[in-house]
Parts: C-alpha cells; sequence; structure tokens
C-alpha cells in the first residue's frame, strides 16, 4: 500500500478551495511526478500526503493508516516515515548545513540524542555522505546564511535523503535550481526511490522534466485531478487544456541528458511502503 | 511648508504647562527658593563635601568587593529572567492555547508592574538581608520584561520551519529547538543583554532596602555623613554602568555576526 | 571518500561552556544564592505571617484618604520631574544637534568650538543619567530634607540627561536638508529648528517624552523609599511594620498606577503614530 485517497477535499482558512473530491490511488513503489498550473492544488495535495494538512471530507490512508484517525503517537511515527521537501526550504538561516540535515532524523531519534545532536552533530558522516551526493560535501559545517537559493534547496533535498523516508514527497525541489542541475537533481530522485523501493511523488514546474523522468504523470487543475497517465500517453492537447490560465506550457529546455538520468536495472529491490 | 507645532501641538503644549503648574502647586514646592543665592551657596558647600572621593585601600577594597557583589547580583539575576522568560514566554505566545496564554500574560504583567525595588523589600522578608534577596527581586521583574519581549518576539517568528520539523515526526521540544529557537536566539539576545544594563545599575540601588552590592555601602556612607565615601561609591556605580555597558555591546557585535 | 572533517566549532564551545561554568561558581558564592534560605523556618514564619495579613485589606477611611493623597503626589511628582528634566533637555538636546550648528555650514574659522561644546554637552548629558535616579534623591534628600521635592528634582536631572541625548539622536537622524537650507539662506536657529526639524521629528519627540512620562511614574512610585515622597513611603512604613493588610493595599494602588499609567501612555502613542 502506498497511498490512497477518496474523495479527498479541502478548503483554507481564508476560504479558498484548494483541493475538491480528488481519487488518486499510488502503490508502493510508484514514481509519480504532479504538474499543473501554480494554484492548482499540488502544494495543498503533497501537505495532505504528508500529513500535515487535514482535510476536510474524504478518507485518506498513508502508508496504510488513516493519520486522522490514529493517536498522537502513531501520527508521529507515520510522519517519521514520510519526507516532505518544501519548496522554499524551511531551515532557519543561522543554522549550520550538517545541523538542517541531521534534523532529518528528529522523528526517529530519542529525544537525548537530538539534544545532544545540536551541542555536537552526532553523525555528521551520514549527513556529509547525501551532502556530497548532492555537489554540496563542502559545505558540511557553513551556516545556512551563506547559500544561493538553489544551494539551500539542494539542503532541504539532503535533509530528507538523509531521513530516508518510505514515501518520499518533493514541492518544486528544483525550482531555484539551473537547468542542467534539476536534470542530474530529479534523477538523483528517482534513482534514491527506485533503488530504496519507496514511493516518489514530486510536483514540477517544467513539465518536460516530468515527462522525462517519471513513469506517471498526473495533471492538477483546480483542486482536481485532470489526467492521470502513463508519461509516453500524456498528450500535448491535454497539457495546453492544464496550462490554459497560463498561456504557455512551462519547458525546462533540454538539458544534456547525463548518464545517471537512468536508474540502474538491478534486481528489483523489496518494496518498503507496506 | 508647515510650521513645527500644529493647533493640536500647542492644546498639548498648553495642556502639560497646566499638568505641570499644578504637580509643582500640589507638592508645595518652593521652586523659586531652589534659585536663590542662599541656595546656591548650599549647594556649592554640600557638592564640596564630596570632594576628593575616599581613596583608603581599606575602603576602596569594600567598595570593590560590593562591586563586584553587584555585578554577580545583575548576571545572575538576569540569567535567572532570562530561564523564566523563556518558561513564560512560550504559553504567553500562544502556543499552549488561548488560555494558557491569558494565564501567562497576567503573570508576566504581574512580574513586570510590581518595580524592583518592591520586590526587593519583598524578597528581603522572603529570603533574609543580602544579595540573595536582591538576586530574586530583580529575577522576578525582569522575567516580566523579558517574557513579554521574548513572546513578541516569538509572535513575530515564522512558523514554516517548525511546522516542517513536526512533519518529520519531531516533538515539540525538539522542533523548538531546531526551527524556532536559531530563528530568536539573535533577538532575545540582545533584549537580555539590554536588560542586563538596566540590572547593573538597579543593583546598585537594592542596597538602599538592605539587597546587598553597592547600594548598601551608599545608604550607610551618606546616613554618617561620610560624603568622601559616598562620592567613591558613586563613582564605582558609574565606572561598572560605563564597564558593563561596552561589555554588553562587544557581546552583542560577536553574535550579530 | 575522505574522513569527515572535525567539527570546527566543537572546541571552541566547549571552552566558552567551561569558562562560563567556571565563572559561575564565584558569581553564586558572590550574591550568596541559596535557595534553601526561602525555606528557612524563620523566613517562612515571618512572609507567612505577612501574607497572611494581605487579608483583609485596609480600606479604613484615613487609611484610604492618606493613599489618595500619596498616589496623587506619585503622579504629581512625575509630572514634576519631567517638566523640570524639559528645561535641561531642550537647550541641551539642542547644543547637541548638528544639523542646527551655523559654524558647520561656512568655511568655519571657529568650528572647533561648536565640536567642543557638542562633547562637553555629551559628556554632561552621560553624567547626568549615569546615576540612577534613586541615588540623585537620596543625595537631595540630604539637602532639601524629606519629601517631594528631593524626587523631582532626581527625576529632572536624571530623566533630562535621558531625554537630552534622545533628543539630540532624533534630532541627528532626521533628514537635515530642509534645515541646512534655511541655514544656509540665513536663517537663524530658531527658525531652522521650527520650520525645518520639527515638521519630521515632532512625532518622535513628543512620543518618547510620553513613554518616558510612564517610566518616571514607575521611578516615583519608588522615590518613597529613600525618603523622597509618594506612594512608596508608605509601603517602607508599613513594610516596617510587617503590616500586611496595608501593604496589599499599596501594591494594588501601585500595580493600578502602573497599568494605567501603560495604557495612557500607550493610548498618546498610537494617536501620535
Amino acid at each position: 500500500m502506498g497511498f490512497s485517497l477518496k474523495g479527498v477535499g479541502l478548503t483554507h482558512a481564508n476560504g479558498f478551495r484548494a483541493l475538491r473530491d480528488v481519487d488518486l490511488r499510488v502503490a508502493c513503489g510508484e514514481r509519480v511526478a504532479l504538474v499543473g498550473a501554480s494554484g492548482a492544488g499540488k502544494t495543498t495535495l503533497l501537505r495532505v500526503l504528508a500529513a500535515a494538512l487535514r482535510p476536510d471530507t474524504g478518507r485518506l490512508s498513508l502508508l496504510g493508516t488513516d493519520p486522522w484517525d490514529a493517536s498522537p503517537a502513531t501520527l508521529r511515527r507515520l510522519r517519521a516515515r514520510i519526507g516532505l521537501v518544501h519548496q522554499a526550504p524551511p531551515i532557519p538561516p543561522r543554522q549550520r548545513v550538517v545541523t538542517a540535515v541531521l534534523a532529518g532524523r528528529l522523528g526517529q531519534w530519542p529525544l537525548w540524542k537530538s539534544l545532544a545532536s545540536l551541542l555536537y552533530p552526532l553523525d555528521p558522516e551520514g549527513a556529509r555522505h547525501q551532502l556530497a551526493r548532492l555537489d554540496l560535501g563542502e559545505r558540511l559545517y557553513e551556516r545556512c546564511d551563506r547559500l544561493s537559493g538553489g544551494q539551500l534547496q539542494r539542503v532541504a533535498l539532503a535533509r530528507v535523503l538523509y531521513q530516508q523516508p518510505d514515501l518520499f514527497l518533493a514541492d518544486e525541489p528544483v525550482s531555484a535550481m539551473d537547468p542542467a542541475l534539476s536534470e542530474l537533481t530529479v534523477a538523483l530522485l528517482n534513482e534514491e526511490a527506485s533503488r530504496r523501493g519507496v514511493t516518489l511523488v514530486a510536483s514540477l514546474h517544467a513539465v518536460d522534466l516530468a515527462l522525462r523522468h517519471f513513469p506517471r504523470v498526473i495533471g492538477v487543475k483546480e483542486g482536481q485531478v485532470l489526467f492521470d497517465l502513463p508519461a509516453g500517453q500524456v498528450r500535448e492537447a491535454q497539457l495546453r487544456e492544464l496550462y490554459a490560465a497560463e498561456g504557455s506550457v512551462p519547458m525546462a529546455g533540454l538539458a544534456v541528458l547525463p548518464d545517471a538520468g537512468q536508474p540502474a536495472a538491478a534486481a528489483p529491490p523489496p518494496l518498503r511502503c507496506a | 511648508m508647515r510650521a513645527g507645532i500644529s493647533p493640536a501641538g500647542v492644546f498639548g503644549l498648553v495642556l502639560l504647562a497646566a499638568a505641570a503648574a499644578g504637580s509643582f502647586a500640589f507638592l508645595e514646592m518652593p521652586l523659586g527658593a531652589l534659585f536663590t543665592g542662599s541656595a546656591a551657596r548650599e549647594a556649592v558647600a554640600f557638592v564640596g563635601r564630596f570632594i576628593p572621593p575616599e581613596t583608603d585601600p581599606a575602603f576602596l577594597a569594600k567598595v570593590g568587593w560590593a562591586a563586584l557583589e553587584t555585578l554577580a547580583i545583575s548576571l545572575l539575576s538576569t540569567l535567572l529572567a532570562v530561564l523564566g522568560g523563556v518558561t513564560l514566554a512560550l504559553p504567553a505566545a500562544g502556543r499552549q492555547g488561548p488560555l494558557a496564554r491569558q494565564a501567562a500574560r497576567f503573570v508576566l504583567n504581574l512580574l513586570r508592574s510590581v518595580p524592583e525595588l518592591v520586590w526587593a523589600t519583598l524578597m528581603v522578608l522572603a529570603a533574609g538581608l543580602g544579595p540573595f534577596a536582591g538576586t530574586l527581586a530583580l529575577a522576578l521583574h525582569t522575567t516580566g520584561v523579558l517574557g513579554r519581549l521574548f513572546a513578541e518576539a516569538l509572535e513575530n517568528t515564522p512558523r514554516a520551519p517548525a511546522q516542517a520539523v513536526t512533519g518529520l515526526g519531531a516533538g515539540p521540544l525538539a522542533a523548538f529547538l531546531y526551527a524556532v529557537l536559531p530563528l530568536v536566539a539573535p533577538q532575545w539576545l540582545a533584549y537580555a543583554l539590554y536588560r542586563w544594563e538596566m540590572n547593573i545599575r538597579m543593583a546598585a540601588i537594592l542596597g538602599f532596602v538592605g539587597a546587598g552590592g553597592l547600594g548598601a555601602l551608599l545608604y550607610y556612607s551618606l546616613s554618617l555623613f561620610h560624603e568622601a565615601e559616598a562620592s567613591t561609591v558613586i563613582l564605582a556605580m558609574l565606572a561598572m554602568a560605563i564597564a558593563v555597558d561596552g561589555a554588553s555591546a562587544w557581546l552583542r557585535q560577536r553574535m550579530a555576526g | 571518500m575522505s574522513a569527515v572533517p572535525r567539527d570546527p566549532a566543537a572546541l571552541p564551545r566547549l571552552g566558552w561552556t567551561l569558562a562560563a561554568l567556571v565563572l559561575l561558581w564565584p558569581l553564586l558564592r558572590l550574591a550568596d544564592f541559596e535557595p534553601v534560605r526561602l525555606l528557612d523556618e524563620g523566613n517562612l514564619r515571618a512572609m507567612g505571617h505577612f501574607i497572611r495579613g494581605f487579608l483583609p485589606m485596609e480600606t479604613s477611611h484615613d487609611f484610604m484618604a492618606l493613599l489618595g493623597k500619596a498616589m496623587v503626589e506619585t503622579l504629581a511628582m512625575a509630572t514634576a520631574g519631567i517638566a523640570l528634566s524639559l528645561l535641561l533637555a531642550v537647550p541641551l538636546g539642542l547644543a547637541m544637534t548638528r544639523g542646527l550648528s551655523v559654524s558647520r555650514i561656512g568655511p568655519g574659522r571657529r568650528a572647533w568650538i561648536g565640536t567642543l561644546v557638542r562633547a562637553l554637552v555629551r559628556a554632561l548629558l552621560a553624567v547626568l543619567r549615569g546615576v540612577p535616579e534613586l541615588v540623585w534623591a537620596l543625595l537631595f534628600v540630604r539637602v532639601f530634607g524629606l519629601g517631594a521635592s528631593a524626587g523631582v528634582l532626581a527625576l529632572g536631572i536624571t530623566y533630562g540627561g535621558m531625554l537630552g541625548k534622545v533628543y539630540g539622536e532624533i534630532l541627528e537622524s532626521t533628514d537635515g536638508r530642509t534645515a541646512r537650507g534655511l541655514l544656509e539662506a540665513g536663517s537663524g536657529r530658531v527658525a531652522a529648528l521650527f520650520y525645518g526639524l520639527l515638521p519630521h521629528a515632532g512625532g518622535e519627540l513628543v512620543s518618547y517624552t510620553v513613554y518616558r512620562w510612564e517610566c518616571a511614574v514607575r521611578a516615583s512610585v519608588v522615590m518613597g523609599f529613600v525618603g523622597a515622597g509618594g506612594l512608596g513611603q508608605l509601603m517602607d512604613q508599613s513594610m516596617k511594620m510587617l503590616n500586611g493588610g496595608e501593604a496589599a493595599s499599596i501594591l494594588l494602588t501601585f500595580l493600578l498606577l502602573v497599568l494605567a499609567a501603560d495604557g495612557l501612555s500607550e493610548f498618546l502613542r498610537r494617536r501620535l503614530a
């Protein structure tokens, strides 16, 4: 079981209806891209999947658990298994990169370990390993306010990579990166998800990135699922309808496809989302 | 071009003048007598008794000891107030529901509204004469002040980082330390240092009511009409205040980097 | 992969922590920090007896009349003190303002006189406000005897120093171009002040003065502890006699007065903003 939504609707406190009657089933180990104009409800959907927002209507099951029907302890354990990369990295500017990354395991660590690590980082090795995958290994002990927007976004990503969640969510994780880096990073996400056998859902602004890297693409418009297709079956007319409000379909432009773009064709790993 | 004073301003000035005149009349202050020749002569003679300051080594040692005591009172009370202030600021910023918020605000207002010296008279009763009473008194009042300032800083802090960390399954304490404290710490620290500057001045006079430090020495000296000694103590107070201002400015600059 | 570098902040952190701990011990000794003393039997009995005396609060007619008079006296002391401090602060604050300096615009031959005067004024203000108002009050009580006069003078001097400094700073940070233009056109300092600086800085100046008045009310409340009249004097007497009922009434009056001054000051400042 990856996750499933049935008739999920959500109205924000300001009265904006962000989601209406969303039905969605994603199996364990699937990799899904969310596309759609800004304001379509992608962020809200991802935050519902992260058990950070409670829907007003409908039924929700994440990794086999209904988060809003569970005890607080169960909810915390569930959240520790879900990782969300936020679009604007919510990291305190004065925090050091190592601390920001190690925070990924706060849900799994006992309290004493969280507190001790704040004074003396307990797993710099692990943090550096994830940062190095994103080409940031050298910035381990720097303060986050010394980084550029794109670098900060990669720190936020390293945090969730370090968390090793069973449900990997990413909200426009490459919006502050240049096309070549975006390509590499999206490929890395896919590689990580297939290697560990976990479910990946990422919203992307650039449609071509989504089509190139994800087997399944979901178009979201005005809080509803407009289409839900294998990447090869998405037609241009559907994309034009999806972005009717914006006038054109956003593209990253084809960067040189890196070798790492294709997941390693090893034996399929055991699925981790049951 | 608009002139400096509007009609409302004129009205305000008249009101102020009336209030001031009324106050002087109520207090029956012989303002005129202050500016007569004999008053001036008396004042000059009085000031003259303070010069030169006492420099007897034994007395200087006493002043030095009292100055250290004053420094200890100001530092410890500020430290305690930071702890108390943080404890009360969290509920006062509405993080534990509206009921806790009202209760915490009430306590903070109560602590803040009672002046340090009044707390000191009460603490002298509760803890006996001496610097401990002064430390408690300053800590209580400063907790009220800092708690309110800390709560305001908390309320103006973005919530996204803390929400992100609770979204990872972290508990409230871990979320606070990882995602709230780094955001508010610089401002909290600046407030604490600023209160330390105030507290060194207050710690110097708490001795008037028996709560230790330089104030006790000044009070005795003046009671015994040893003006030269009093003048040494006052100079020590000035020096302490200036030194703490400098230390506080230096720390603030270091922390801002 | 090379080994992970050691946390460069670890050693300094350890050093600072140790230094703080080493410093804390003498501080605790110096301040006689013994929380156990709060539980000392004698202290507990004294405090318990005193607090039990809080109820019923003293409300006899005579005492209320005394309390009312002390309250008015406290307010009058604060107001008179601020009025007196203005006599000091306005001229000294203006003297400190470089924006009103005539010698600075021309090829002033005697510009150094202005600089010297400003430095002297700055030092004088620092001394005035560097000595706490309660110390001034204690001194003035020796000269003028017990009573509110000493309190008013003490407030006037300390707050004169504070207001003078802040007035100078506000006027300095105000956009000085209008005033400079006026001075260059040959107008006098007073005209430059009223037409050049006050329209920009007036609100802030008044707002700060109102805030200081609020502080003065708080300060007047305790002036009585050194014999300078007002509510503090009543409090001092009640505390010395360990009369809980009277102390409770006075404390409540304190609170109301401070909260009222708080509220009035905030109202006035919001109107000005």
